[in-house]
């Protein structure tokens, strides 16, 4: 049982909690990521590391409620326990080879982007930082992330912060206007990987990003979480998280996101006060 | 005495209720069954039997207390080779073992020492003290890393001669391939629970949630105090047949559909979280034990037809006859000397199957005869669920995360095969982690040879310091 310490709600449905994980913690590295199950009959789910401090014990997560597991961790509270948290699991990002970086953060995205920026901004590597989200109350961290940044750059969908329109819009403007990155990481939705990743292709910037795929026991066990990287296939859990961004099918991996679709759709239904809770 | 050569049969669920429920197959011996088959056994001087099967178990002293009615005394002459009885008794294939060596098997069927080990095991389950007790703590900690077959009894073994041991799981419930891969109606989760909860009782702590590799490495567990390191990890990545078409929606490894269906119970859905594709019409790629739960999982699941993919003959098929028995008569249709080439898709969904025929040529270095390709015999079959059971290849985080341990060609840990020491001081390995995928009894065999060697270690050390500081105190 793994204790929250802290939790609370940086937006709407967008919560962040700090969880007493003393043996995950003393091993955690930026990018890396555990799987939780909230109760008994409950689901495994990988979420990415937040943040993490070896000497107190502690990991953060941040996620949005997406789907049923999503939704009763919601509803736990300070004092509350997690039944399973285990981790750190995947690839550490690399991060100790770049002298000017690009990070994009988009949503929740930015949960696992910060632990990054954080890293390279002490190993000092000057870092710029473009954060999106739909509108405002969904820009994350952004305190936190301008205090180890050298600029801080907002889009929002609906123009409530920041520039009107896409990170993509920033990134192409920053480098038209002369800017020079010799590396851009982004994190976020696929379609938004996607789509950074084929502006850099063309601006020649290799770039890493962040993949989160459906997966069972995280370990290389189950190859639920295969991804296509340069035409071969790789797991997510083991080979990654993260991978060239030039490299990914990302509409292979939007396609294996939707697999339990309907699934879903339908446990929500018999989930209602009313049906039983059976389906069968 | 008039010597009977056919086994006592054991009642099984009707094949046409079965396929419909997770229930167990084989229901065991009643008490008159298991005195009919105990009375078969000749009590040879020189039993072949014993071996036959990996952990020795004394076979005929075994049943010969049994047809004295002595069931207490049966069970613990099991239990002193083998920590599992109630479980081996059902997957272990004593067909290939003790069964195959039986002297009855030369005129008839040999006796079915699997049953009766289920029988005893069966009868001691609810026992929560243990048969064996302990030695008293020497103060000495090893870690055992997995809770599979392997791990468990080394485990067990290692309480028994006195250590302090904690087992190491990745997952959120011990018991590994027991609880993840082998499908309930062949063994009952509840068994191996209560099976695990023995070993409680002899001391062995688990912890779960902990990924050796990853949470902590190897070398974190020799410098936290512990005197030797069994590393019983298991089956690695699932393979895959490198074909078009796999990374589809609707194509499973048999490691996730399992995992999904018997660790996550995903049959229950939506009672239980985590979902699993009902196919309707399924194919099931490969001839092993671990296909033929697949596919039988798939039927249970409420598919129309179930398809076993193997590109060589029966002869060849790897799966216990039982199981294949089993699985013929649940309906299961057997497509042999069939390859697959191609997974079809139709807006990211499987939508079926291409393949050629196959015909058997020379023997390959396996010594089966080697499936060769017919030119011209392409054909294609609708399919809405394909799982890929041909296989894994060695887990890399343990490897990967301790640079001094040796690994074969294959990737699995280099040990040696007596005591399971590896290349690394005080750390050894067994079961599929070494092997790559092989039977549950093989690793509990490894699990036990380890324990011993590590014992002997251990004691051995012991003995040096109990000199040097006798020395030291003249």
């Amino acid at each position: 049982m793994y204790k929250i310490i802290e939790k609370r709600t940086l937006a709407p449905g967008v919560h962040f909690m700090r969880v007493d994980a003393p043996l995950v913690a003393r091993s955690a590295m930026p990018g890396q990521f555990i799987i939780l199950r909230v109760l008994e009959e409950g689901e495994r789910i990988p979420l990415t590391i937040a943040d993490y401090d070896r000497t107190e014990g502690w990991v953060t997560i941040i996620f949005q409620e997406v789907g049923h597991t999503t939704g009763l961790l919601a509803e736990l509270g300070i004092g509350d326990h997690i039944l399973d948290f285990a981790g750190p699991l995947g690839r550490a990002s690399e991060l100790d080879r770049y002298s000017r970086v690009l990070c994009i953060g988009g949503g929740v995205g930015t949960a696992p982007l910060y632990p990054q920026i954080k890293h390279m901004h002490e190993a000092g590597t000057e870092v710029d930082v473009i954060l999106g989200a739909r509108s405002r109350d969904y820009i994350l961290l952004a305190d936190e992330i301008r205090r180890c940044c050298s600029r801080l750059y907002i889009a929002t969908d609906d123009g409530s912060l920041g520039h009107k329109g896409f990170v993509t819009d920033l990134l192409k403007e920053l480098v038209s206007g002369g800017e020079r990155y010799d590396h851009v990481i982004a994190i976020g939705p696929l379609v938004m990987m996607k789509a950074v990743s084929a502006l850099t292709r063309e601006f020649m910037i290799p770039t890493t990003v962040s993949m989160n795929p459906i997966m069972v026991d995280g370990t290389g066990m189950c190859g639920g979480c295969r991804v296509t990287v340069g035409g071969k296939t790789r797991y997510a859990c083991v080979d990654g998280p993260d991978f060239d961004g030039h490299l990914v099918d990302f509409d292979e991996a939007m396609r294996r996101q939707q697999m339990y679709r309907q699934e879903e759709k339908e446990s929500h239904i018999c989930r209602l006060p009313g049906m039983g809770g059976q389906v069968r | 005495m008039s010597v009977t050569y056919a086994k006592t049969p054991m009642r099984v669920q009707d094949p046409a209720v079965r396929r419909n429920n997770f229930d167990e197959v084989a229901l065991g011996y009643t008490l008159d069954e298991a005195m009919a088959e105990a009375g078969r056994c000749l009590q040879c001087k020189k039993p072949m039997c014993v071996a036959g099967c990996p952990v020795n178990v004394q076979i005929p002293a075994f049943i010969k207390a049994l047809t004295k009615g002595e069931f207490e005394s049966a069970y613990n002459i099991i239990n002193e080779t083998n920590n599992l009885p109630s479980i081996c008794g059902r997957v272990c294939p004593q067909e290939e073992q003790c069964e195959k060596q039986c002297i009855l098997s030369k005129k008839g069927e040999g006796i079915a020492i699997g049953r009766l080990e289920r029988f005893v095991g069966d009868g001691f389950l609810d026992n929560e003290e243990p048969a064996n007790r302990a030695l008293p703590s020497n103060g000495q900690k090893v870690a055992v890393v997995g809770s599979g077959p392997a791990g468990l009894t080394a485990a067990a073994d290692l309480a028994k001669f006195g250590y302090e041991v904690t087992v190491f799981e990745a997952f959120h419930e011990p018991g590994g391939v027991l609880i993840y891969g082998i499908p309930e109606f062949r063994l009952p989760k509840a068994l191996v629970k209560k099976e695990i909860s023995k070993l409680k009782a002899l001391g062995v702590r688990f912890l779960t949630n902990v990924i050796i590799g990853k949470t902590l490495t190897v070398d974190d567990l020799l410098e936290d105090g512990y005197s030797a390191v069994f590393i019983g990890s298991g089956a690695g990545l699932p393979r895959f047949l490198d074909i078009p078409g796999e990374n589809l929606n609707g194509v499973y490894s048999a490691n996730e559909y399992l995992t999904r269906i018997n660790l996550m119970k995903a049959y229950d859905f939506p009672h239980s979280h985590t979902p699993v594709k009902h196919g309707r019409k399924v194919a099931v790629i490969g001839g092993g034990n671990v296909a033929m739960d697949a596919a039988r999982c798939a039927l249970r699941l409420g598919a129309e037809e179930v398809h076993i993919i193997y590109r060589r003959s029966m002869e060849e098929m790897p799966a216990r006859a039982e199981e294949v028995k089993h699985a013929r008569e649940e309906g299961i249709i057997f497509d042999i000397l069939t390859n697959p080439i191609e997974i079809l898709g139709q807006d990211g969904w499987v939508k079926g199957l291409r393949c050629v025929k196959m015909e058997l040529g020379e023997p390959d270095e396996s010594g089966r005869r080697k499936p060769v390709e017919i030119k011209g015999s392409e054909f294609g079959t609708d399919f809405d669920m394909v799982i890929i059971a041909i296989g894994t290849s060695p887990n890399p985080l343990i490897t990967a995360s301790t640079p001094d341990l040796k690994t074969t060609r294959f990737g699995g840990i280099m040990v040696d095969e007596a005591t399971g020491a590896t290349s690394k001081e005080g750390v050894y390995a067994g079961g599929d982690a070494v092997t790559g995928a092989a039977t549950v009894i093989q690793a509990m065999g490894a699990g036990k040879r380890a324990a011993l060697a590590i014992h002997r270690k251990l004691s051995e050390k012991a003995c040096i310091n109990f000199a040097v500081n006798l020395n030291a105190a003249k």
